[in-house]
């Protein structure tokens, strides 16, 4: 038996955009044991929240993650409403739920750039980022900002579409559609990148369902479960089917995360084709006094937010469990067992965000 | 599994050329409601304080006693609130971000109305 050798990971590390350490425990090549550790970058968010207005801090809930910026502003003002008891305009629901699902597309391009990136692929990596240009100038035109949005607010949103707009929206997303067309077979069919994700960080069903693990990497494994068939902002009305694949391994949650983009494609159409007139925003009165979960579904998998106030502008306690978090239990098992090589390649389709982690 | 499937994009980029600007030659071009930085027309502000107390991050200063408006653009985060609430809508949001600074103090804008109504502008 070899003897047993420490391999430190990170904090800094070509794959990993932000910082997260695991102490990797080798046998030869084969990892024996992963000691994830974080906390490198916390902006103690639950502290902040006591000396913040509750409509200010929205600003703050924006500002946790880059990528998923406008679901945390999303879930922190639902959670707001949902205890003052505010009855949201329809059209803002369906403003919320597109811009919603274009950062559901523009973080699953980013992510799929970002793998080829961690497998070699390099350009690969340029084509994803060039093609999710597209979404952020939406985003641009739409609400004066390429990453933190800055749109939600509590009670509705803080900017409409016009029609005009919206038909544009669509009829860009057809050509980003017809480009993702041509990329995604690469990620499907080709010969290297199979070899690297084939079969390679394996989670069974029963494994991904104790360990709590939530979004693709949950619906990788065969676990249908997506927050957004509960229902909350204008999902309700919309035709929502989980992406589910069974084989559990990395290439299953490169190919969820792939079929998800289309899938929020069709989202948009859809919002797009029944968004009604009227107003977007509410006015808000008085002080929340209450408390409340929010789930809202992230790129990467549920996230809630719970708040609880007491009656003043000031919220008493608020926290966020990302999905990152919980899905720290399932990235050690499935590194358990596996190769030094292909630790980077089971970190990343995680979709690790630790901006969001270390909120 | 197929082969060259990536031959068509290889040669639409050959043709097309780059997809990132040249950017000192050509400059970008922003959206009109690009938020990039909070200006003030002096000469219609009255200083009642309303977008410094509305401000999320504290970068607003007002004096209404020697007539003076300061941001400080390092601390703002361009949330668009102190423009919405302006009751004269002297405050404007410009589409062109902020000058890049090497210091501290060096995001901080400062102006103030002369008494006959003339703005002079003190970028300290």
């Amino acid at each position: 038996m070899a003897h047993k050798n420490v391999i430190p990971f990170g904090p800094q590390h070509p794959v990993l955009p932000e910082p997260i350490h695991f102490d990797l425990v080798t046998e030869d090549e084969r990892i024996v044991d992963a000691i994830p550790s974080i906390s490198y970058v916390h902006r103690g968010l639950e502290r902040l929240i006591e000396k913040r207005d509750f409509i200010d801090f929205v600003h703050v809930a924006d500002r946790i993650c880059g990528l998923c910026s406008f679901m945390h502003a999303m879930g922190y003002s639902q959670a707001v409403e949902e205890i003052m008891g505010i009855e949201v305009p329809e059209r803002a629901l369906y403003l919320r739920t597109i811009w919603a699902e274009l950062s559901r597309i523009h973080s699953h391009i980013f992510w799929l750039g970002v793998a080829a990136d961690a497998f070699g692929f390099e350009s690969l990596f340029m084509q994803s980022l060039r093609l999710r240009e597209v979404v952020l100038d939406i985003f641009e035109a739409t609400t004066g900002a390429r990453v933190i949005l800055g749109v939600c607010k509590v009670g509705g949103v803080r900017r409409d579409i016009d029609a005009a707009t919206l038909k544009g929206i669509v009829d860009r997303l057809a050509s980003l559609k017809k480009d993702l067309e041509e990329l995604s077979p690469v990620f499907i069919d080709d010969y290297s990148i199979r070899h690297r994700l084939v079969g390679v960080g394996y989670i069974s069903q029963q494994d991904a369902y104790t360990l709590g693990c939530v979004g693709p990497m949950a619906r990788a494994s065969g676990l249908a479960m997506d927050m957004r068939t509960l229902g909350y902002a204008a999902y309700k009305y919309l035709d929502v089917e989980p992406m589910v694949e069974t084989t559990g391994d990395c290439y299953a949650r490169c190919l969820v995360r792939i079929r998800e983009m289309f899938h929020s494609m069709d989202l948009i159409r859809q919002a797009v084709g029944k968004i009604p007139e009227g107003p977007v925003d509410l006015k808000v009165k008085g002080a929340p006094n209450g408390e409340y979960f929010s789930r809202v579904e992230q790129p990467r998998g549920e996230v809630i937010h719970y708040a609880k106030g007491n009656g003043s502008r000031f919220l008493q306690r608020f926290r966020v469990r990302v999905p990152t978090f919980s899905n720290i239990p399932a990235m050690i098992k499935v590194l358990k067992g596996s190769e030094v090589a292909d630790v980077p390649n089971i970190i990343l389709t995680l979709d690790p965000c630790i901006s969001c982690t270390e909120r | 599994m197929r082969s060259f499937t990536m031959t068509k994009t290889v040669i639409k980029n050959l043709l097309a050329g780059p997809a990132t600007l040249m950017y000192p030659k050509r400059k970008r071009t922003f959206t009109p409601i690009t938020r990039g930085r909070v200006d003030n027309d002096i000469n219609k502000c009255i200083f009642c304080g309303l977008c410094g107390r509305r401000c999320p991050t504290y970068a607003i200063l007002v004096t209404k006693e020697s007539k003076e408006w300061q941001i400080d653009r390092l601390k703002c985060c361009a949330c668009d609130l102190c423009v919405e609430i302006c009751p004269v809508k002297s405050l404007s949001m410009e589409n062109q971000y902020a000058p890049p600074a090497t210091d501290r103090t060096a995001g901080v804008y400062k102006l103030k109305k002369a008494d006959e109504g003339g703005a002079e502008t003190d970028k300290s």
